[in-house]
């Protein structure tokens, strides 16, 4: 049987792409890298989908414009963004979630106080490999053929059209169209060394980066479509970046690795320094810029420390903390040079105003003539026992990306490919030039993965 | 040594599980739902499948007696396992249905009455629910043979011509009172050990909401109403509908047996009661519920993915399942045969299973109904009281 839609990939967006494709009549197969319990990609990690509604819907609540929305995101990635693009993304997502109800994804509400997120972020329930289980099964149902362990390394072309991809094992697949969704290059540790390159220090930065999510987005198709002259966006060392325990597996820790207690104490270098505002925002605003953060410190390591006090007041992690009863201690606990690490401790305790605390709220709680000061949530560390928790950069996915435009078409010199498309992470860099908002990975995953499809499936059938 | 014996080496650190020598099974069952806990407080995705979660966000840290608690009050419906981006082969390898199932398991031994015969959870199996229910028809069949034969027709469906009344009272009354001391004895050294002290049972919002969780079995909806896990990721409804089957066919024949004994000591009217009379309604209504019910659980039990589940209880949960079939096909043949000369012979092998289910109830999967009843009268209240934790914005 001839294949209309060749799906690359097995993600939310490569799922998106061949539900949609197959519900426009195209037979479609999906090449899935990973095998099946590892299947879905870093969509397997998410949580939720940044969705813009003008009245409260089901979990969601109030309202969240297209133009709040659209100003989030020029705000977090400093104008570095796509607005036609960016603007088609966010009014799907003021419809999408219906379709998605009906493959079988389901909606939870959001955690009890954390009433910004439950405005601007539908969550799903069971979280993101719930989704990609309803997805493989709708997949399934409609007729959809999946194979796993199937990793595509090139393209055969006929000029700027598909003709068929060649998998690991020389297999070649012809299609009569096809969708590229398989990822950034987040997995490929060798390419993300490159990509950052060394640092003043000597450093290579980059080893010393922990993956979140997947071990198969290793960016061969990215690679490859890059030397076959397809137009690219983005710089190689963007990414969506955060700081988590440096104990985390180096692969798909996910979200559980993350360390909250950031804003309610001090984070200091391996040198004992402190380096940044922990204080500047509420965590889930400020936590994608930490990762840079902690890239640029020495070694890239960090120390958040804690006090007693703020126990039970942030979500809690998953590895203990290093505790110990005195400040000293704990620094010899972690291998800092004590002497440095109490002058910064006793620098920030004394600079610390009186205020009243309120860890939901942005409080007065401050520093005084301090650099770099704490804006909020700022009170001594002096009550035993003290936590310190190591901070590694995370990277979750990289932005470079196949440059596109509305039709989610693959570009060669500024002309769009006919029959191939691009869809998530594999295009994200579009939208996406530099920083992050919770859940819009998954928005443009959605938004493209669908165009993608449907495209696809109208260069298939046209041509059938 | 409470535990039954240890298969598989026990778990501690948070990362991968981790060997420790003599570490008594139940701990080592409890640490293993500490781990895994930690690791599902810093994700919470699973938050409205079912009310382990909230629970858990309740808590910092995961003793003993918060286990007992969280596994009775899991319902094994594993949305959670196959939603899990940390479930096996994740070196994580978290499975927390199947850690609630091992420590449940636990519970029924650590709370039973007396305690040592908690043991008798680790070996009630389907062999020894059919041995015990055989053995007691034997008994009884025995008892029918040295009246001189074992086929007596004439008999007009008198039961009592067989066993008299009274013996059967004595028999089953005894073995009933011993059954509800031995559970009761065992709910509320549970209760003791899993409440605090402002958690009071005077409180009727949270009294109805246990029980119409119970009634319905709500918690195996799947928190979307599409049902539980069995096999695979798929949700199904049909467990649900089958341990309705089971549990209200099982109310109906409670029922039947009820308005007889009221027949017969307040209104002085004797069995056999007639096929239209309100016992052999009831109990045939029951008698079929109890038949579909087993048959649907046990094909769904057979189906059932081990990841899911705590392999060492398959055979208690399926010797269960079987005794109440038995009771419920025995019942219904009795009362179609009843006027013939097989009767006696049917009503002994009757007997034998209800007192199969008897004996076995307080050391059986019988329990899992009063364990779990408790738990979520715990979580109705404890939900009512205010979150010692306030991780706050997320």
């Amino acid at each position: 049987m001839s294949i209309d839609v060749l799906v690359i990939g097995g993600g939310n967006a490569a799922l998106c792409a061949a539900l949609t494709a197959r519900e426009a009549g195209a037979s479609v197969l999906m090449l899935e890298a990973a095998p099946r319990e590892w299947r879905g990609g870093n969509s397997q990690h998410t949580r939720n989908l940044r969705c813009m509604h003008d009245t409260p819907q089901d979990v969601l609540v109030d309202a969240y414009s297209e133009e709040e929305f659209w100003q989030d995101l020029l705000k977090v990635t400093g104008g570095k963004t796509n607005e036609e693009l960016a603007r088609l993304v966010i009014r799907t997502t003021a419809t999408c979630r219906d379709w998605m109800r009906k493959h079988g994804v389901r909606f939870q509400p959001a955690l009890a106080g954390t009433l910004h997120v439950a405005r601007t972020n539908a969550f799903f329930m069971g979280g993101g490999k719930a989704l990609v289980n309803a997805y493989y099964r709708s997949a399934e149902k409609l007729g959809v053929q999946v194979r796993y362990e199937t990793p595509v390394k090139e393209l055969v072309f006929d000029g700027n059209r598909f003709v068929a991809a060649i998998t690991e094992s020389g297999e070649r697949i012809e299609a009569r169209s096809a969708v590229l969704a398989a990822g950034g290059f987040e997995s490929n540790r060798e390419w993300l060394r490159e990509a950052w390159g060394q640092n003043e220090r000597g450093e290579w930065p980059a080893e010393n980066f922990l993956i979140r999510g997947t071990r198969f987005n290793q960016g061969v198709l990215l690679k490859f479509m890059m030397n076959q002259g397809a137009d690219m966006i983005g710089d190689p060392s963007q990414g969506h970046c955060v700081a988590i325990d440096a104990r985390a597996p180096i692969y798909d820790g996910g979200i559980c690795t993350r360390i909250d207690c950031v804003p309610l104490g001090v984070v200091v270098n391996r040198d004992g320094e402190r380096f940044y505002d922990e204080g500047e925002d509420f965590w889930p605003k400020r936590y994608a810029i930490w990762g840079l953060l902690v890239a640029g410190q020495p070694g890239q390591i960090a120390y958040s420390l804690i006090d007693q006090k703020v126990i039970g007041r942030y979500m809690p992690p998953v590895f203990p903390g290093i505790t110990a009863n005195t400040l000293p201690e704990l620094a010899q606990k972690i291998g800092l040079p004590v002497d440095t690490f109490m002058q910064t401790l006793n620098a920030y305790n004394a600079a610390c105003h009186q205020g009243t605390f309120d860890h939901t709220i942005q409080d007065d709680c401050r520093t005084e003539g301090l650099t770099p000061s704490k804006s909020h949530w700022a009170r001594p560390i002096d009550k035993p026992p003290f936590y310190a928790y190591a901070l590694r950069p995370g990277i979750t996915f990289t932005y470079l990306s196949l440059k596109t435009d509305r039709s989610a078409a693959v570009r060669f010199e500024d002309r769009p490919s006919p029959n191939l498309f691009v869809a998530g992470e594999m295009m994200a860099g579009n939208v996406l030039g530099k920083g992050y908002t919770a859940g819009v990975g998954m928005s443009i995953g959605t938004t493209f993965g669908r165009i993608a499809g449907s495209g696809a499936a109208a260069a298939a059938l046209n041509k059938s | 040594m409470n535990a039954c014996e240890t298969t598989e080496a026990p778990v501690a650190a948070r990362g991968a599980p981790v060997p420790i020598a003599e570490v008594r099974e139940a701990d080592a069952n409890a640490a293993e739902v500490d781990r895994i806990l930690h690791i599902c407080n810093a994700c919470r995705y699973c938050e409205s499948f079912c009310p382990v979660f909230s629970a858990m966000t309740r808590r910092l840290d995961f003793n003993l007696a918060d286990a007992h608690y969280l596994a009775n009050l899991c319902h094994n419906c594993s949305a959670c396992l196959y939603a899990c981006q940390y479930a096996p082969p994740h070196e994580f390898g978290v499975n927390l249905p199947k850690a609630l199932a091992r420590v449940r398991r636990d519970t029924y031994v650590e709370y039973a009455f007396p305690k040592a015969f908690g043991q008798l959870y680790c070996r009630n199996g389907l062999a020894v629910a059919m041995a015990v229910s055989f053995g007691m028809a034997l008994f009884l069949m025995i008892a029918i043979a040295s009246q001189g034969r074992l086929f007596v027709p004439g008999l007009d469906a008198d039961f009592y011509a067989v066993f008299p009344h009274n013996t059967l009272v004595l028999l089953f009354g005894t073995t009933a009172a011993w059954v509800l001391v031995a559970l009761g004895v065992g709910l509320v050294r549970f209760w003791r050990e899993v409440s605090a002290p402002q958690e009071t049972l005077a409180n009727p919002a949270a009294i109805g909401e246990a029980a119409t969780s119970v009634l319905t079995l709500r918690y195996l909806d799947g928190g979307h109403g599409e049902g539980c896990n069995n096999e695979d990721d798929a949700f199904t409804l049909w467990r649900r509908r089958f341990h309705h089957l089971t549990f209200y066919g099982f109310m109906l024949c409670f029922a039947s047996t009820s308005v007889a004994t009221l027949y017969h000591y307040a209104w002085g009217i004797e069995a056999p009661y007639p096929v239209l009379s309100l016992p052999v309604l009831l109990g045939t209504l029951g008698g079929l519920g109890l038949i579909a019910g087993p048959i649907g659980l046990y094909w769904l039990n057979l189906r059932r993915n081990d990841l899911q589940i705590d392999e060492r209880q398959k055979s208690m949960d399926r010797g269960f399942i079987a005794l109440l079939f038995f009771i419920s096909l025995t019942g219904l043949a009795l009362l179609a045969l009843r006027e013939t000369s097989g009767m006696p012979l049917l009503l002994a092998l009757h007997l034998g299973f209800v007192m199969g289910l008897f004996l076995t109830i307080p050391y059986g999967k019988f329990a899992h109904g009063f364990y779990r009843t408790a738990a979520l009268l715990k979580h109705a209240i404890e939900k009512r009281l205010p979150n010692p934790i306030q991780a706050g914005s997320d």
